[in-house]
């Protein structure tokens, strides 16, 4: 027998609760538990605390920026991040491609019965760190709960609203014939971080993912007096994508030197063995600048001032002929077309 | 990065294709078995570095590529199993059966899992004991010895959830059956390094005297195939016909033993048929019977035995491309009613296939060089 004193309230706290329930997501006591004890504590702003049903604040003239995100991953946490910072680093990555300057950001939640709590607090402490280190609040949310084995533990929704500077314009449509092009670092680290950790693989040199905000590098760049006609993070579908799509929507032509794309040895390494090309491998912290040629040098020099552009180089030029293709020139010196993939890249047999 | 790098360099590129610029006196038809080997022929552009009188002909070597509709049916119809844990080589989800493909059957909700290891697979099997792994069992001689380690292992373990479909190929029966066609226009090979890694090259003595067809051991890096290709010219202008190792930091004549001794233990010769090629004699592996219980044919012959024999696509040309007779862009479905999103055939979905490395590399749209 236990010598507590009777206490006439449940014995088990709410905030015990070492997992997630429906209940949770279902609009009482649990839900408002949740939201003070996780949410609020972890991310606290005033904008948040007013727990209102939205987040307000005066306009400034000028020009918006809005994007949305989803993020699903397995596992939720891998060498260099977790689910939770990439959310936030993406969101802000989606914005800082527009030029702008991210301000605030949403965080949605949908979470599967029987999540451990502890996992869902980690996630939800590195998605604070991520906002604070990048300077953008998460000042409104939401959070469901969904039956157990409809969900994979938590799916995130970032929405991210910034402003876009007075004079500022960047889009695909102002990519021309002889603009460069140029890529803030070494490719593919996240996709082979996830798929190490997510397969069992190991390989030598441990491959952390590249997950970082680049709003501050874009800022810089703006702030410098660069031209840039256009940017665009490399995310799924790594480099060649989004070569592809910037090709298609400028109806240009883009030569890239193979030997010229940073890729680090041990990313190579891994994608040599199972037979996927860095090329087409995720990236979380790396973007594409189109810029004049003359703006290379100055645009090169801004981007190495920080750490997650320290390998910047240029990798190729935009052409007129060949419109709406990636034509790669190897590393023997022949040309073949750098094409969007079909599906998934698959490891293969031998 | 070590081993790579070095067998990328630009300048020995040059200097080899200019080699054999200068071998080159008539024309001549050869012929790279592997389909890794065509992969970066096509990736890295080698052929436009070579003579225009030499021309070079894809093979069969691709084991996702020859696998027989009825095999796909029948590993469809086992992925399909509640019961089952279906695992396969990445390579094999998308290429399509008479009654769809792998993927189909993950989305509606079959358990189909992608290994990178048969050992994996054994793994899973020891992890899920109330459920039965099976596993596709697909390569040629390289991927053998793998699958015989995780049988043995079974074996020794006493794991009896855990079977083969096994639709494992040869090499040297389909050399042999390309050079006895009265089509055959093939005059050297140069034969797939990796699977003379395991196998040696003894057997291959027979086949260059039998046909008077040089053949040379090759790697799969751009200097490695050039090098091929080059020792390959030499022999058909001077008239020799010897079997060459040009891949020497891997391949020795008799190969690796240990892994060749583990798959005589564990496998015989069959009869196999080629997708698009038809019945090759003694071109396949089956277990012997000291395995048999890990033959998933057998272990799941009753759901199998109702599958009808699986029918090809017919416009599909995939037979002509996997014996060298067509080239990829040549087909009238290339590219139009053949893609990687809607293949017709196995060659335009397989990381290892003719058709998806001219779409991929090539680009279905004409650009110019």
């Amino acid at each position: 027998m236990n010598n507590k004193p009777f206490e006439p309230t449940c014995p088990l706290p709410l905030s015990t609760k070492k997992t997630i329930q429906l209940a949770h997501g279902g609009g009482g006591r649990l839900m408002q538990e949740l939201i003070q004890k996780v949410f609020v504590q972890a991310f606290h702003n005033p904008m948040l605390e007013s727990l209102h049903d939205g987040a307000t604040w005066p306009v400034e003239k000028g020009t918006l920026a809005f994007t949305t995100d989803s993020y699903v991953v397995r596992p939720l946490f891998f060498p260099g991040g977790d689910i939770g910072s990439l959310a936030v680093n993406g969101t802000i990555n989606d914005l800082a491609m527009c030029g702008a300057k991210p301000l605030y950001l949403s965080a949605g939640f949908i979470l599967e019965e029987g999540l451990s709590m502890e996992v869902l607090q980690r996630v939800v402490n590195s998605m604070a760190e991520a906002a604070r280190t990048a300077g953008v609040p998460i000042v409104t949310g939401d959070t469901k709960v969904v039956d157990r084995g409809k969900g994979d533990g938590i799916f995130i929704n970032t929405s991210g609203v910034g402003l876009v500077p007075n004079g500022v314009r960047v889009l695909p449509t102002l990519i021309q014939p002889g603009d460069a092009i140029l890529v803030s670092g070494d490719l593919g680290s996240h996709g082979v971080a996830v798929l190490s950790v997510r397969e069992g693989l190991t390989f030598d040199g441990n491959v952390e993912s590249d997950s970082a905000p680049l709003h501050r590098i874009v800022a810089d760049l703006i702030d410098s007096g660069i031209e840039i006609h256009c940017l665009r993070d490399l995310t799924r579908g790594g480099l060649a994508s989004v070569l592809n799509e910037l090709a298609a929507a400028a109806k240009v032509g883009t030569m890239v030197e193979e030997p010229a794309i940073p890729v680090s040895e041990p990313v190579r390494g891994a994608c040599e063995l199972l037979g996927l090309d860095p090329l087409y491998v995720a990236n979380e912290g790396r973007f594409v600048a189109i810029v004049p040629e003359s703006q290379v040098e100055a645009a090169l020099a801004v981007m190495h001032r920080h750490q997650a552009a320290n390998q910047a180089a240029q990798i190729g030029i935009v052409t007129e002929r060949d419109p709406s293709m990636v034509i790669l020139r190897t590393v023997v010196g022949t040309h073949r077309v750098l094409d969007l993939l079909s599906g998934e890249q698959l490891p293969r047999i031998c | 990065m070590k081993y790579v790098d070095e067998f990328r360099d630009r300048a020995v590129a040059t200097a080899l294709a200019e080699r054999i610029k200068q071998t080159v006196q008539r024309p001549w038809t050869i012929m790279e078995v592997c389909g890794g080997q065509t992969h970066s022929i096509v990736r890295f552009g080698l052929d436009s570095l070579l003579p225009k009188d030499l021309t070079l002909v894809h093979g069969p070597g691709c084991p996702v590529c020859v696998t027989s509709v009825s095999l796909i049916d029948q590993a469809v119809c086992l992925a399909s199993l509640p019961n089952v844990i279906f695992c396969s080589f990445g390579d094999m989800l998308r290429v399509p059966g008479s009654r769809g493909d792998l993927f189909g059957v993950k989305a509606a909700g079959g358990d189909v899992r992608i290994i990178y290891s048969p050992l994996d697979a054994l793994e899973l099997a020891r992890k899920h004991l109330d459920r039965e792994v099976v596993c596709f069992a697909v390569g040629f001689e390289t991927t053998a010895p793998a699958w015989a380690m995780a049988v043995t292992q079974a074996k020794q373990l006493g794991v009896t959830n855990f079977s083969l479909l096994i639709a494992h190929v040869l090499v040297p029966p389909a050399m042999e059956a390309i050079l006895s066609s009265p089509q055959n226009r093939i005059q050297g090979f140069l034969a797939a390094g990796h699977v003379c890694t395991v196998m040696g090259y003894e057997e291959y003595e027979a086949i260059a005297q039998k046909y008077r067809v040089p053949i040379v051991v090759t790697g799969f890096e751009p200097l490695d195939v050039l090098e091929g290709v080059s020792m390959l010219v030499s022999q058909l202008e001077e008239g020799r016909v010897e079997v060459e190792n040009q891949y020497v930091r891997s391949v020795s004549r008799e190969g690796n033993r240990p892994a060749r001794t583990l798959v005589d233990e564990v496998f015989e010769p069959a009869p196999r048929i080629w997708r698009g090629i038809g019945e090759i004699p003694a071109s396949g592996l089956r277990l012997k019977s000291a395995y048999g219980a890990y033959d998933a044919e057998v272990k799941f012959q009753r759901e199998l035995v109702q599958l009808s024999v699986g029918i090809e696509d017919p416009e599909c040309q995939s037979g002509l491309v996997l014996q060298g007779l067509l080239k990829p862009m040549d087909c009238s479905a290339f590219g139009t009613r053949c893609t990687p999103e809607q293949p017709l055939g196995a060659p335009m979905v397989s990381s290892e296939g003719a058709c998806a490395a001219y779409y991929r590399y090539r680009g279905h749209v004409k650009c110019e060089k």
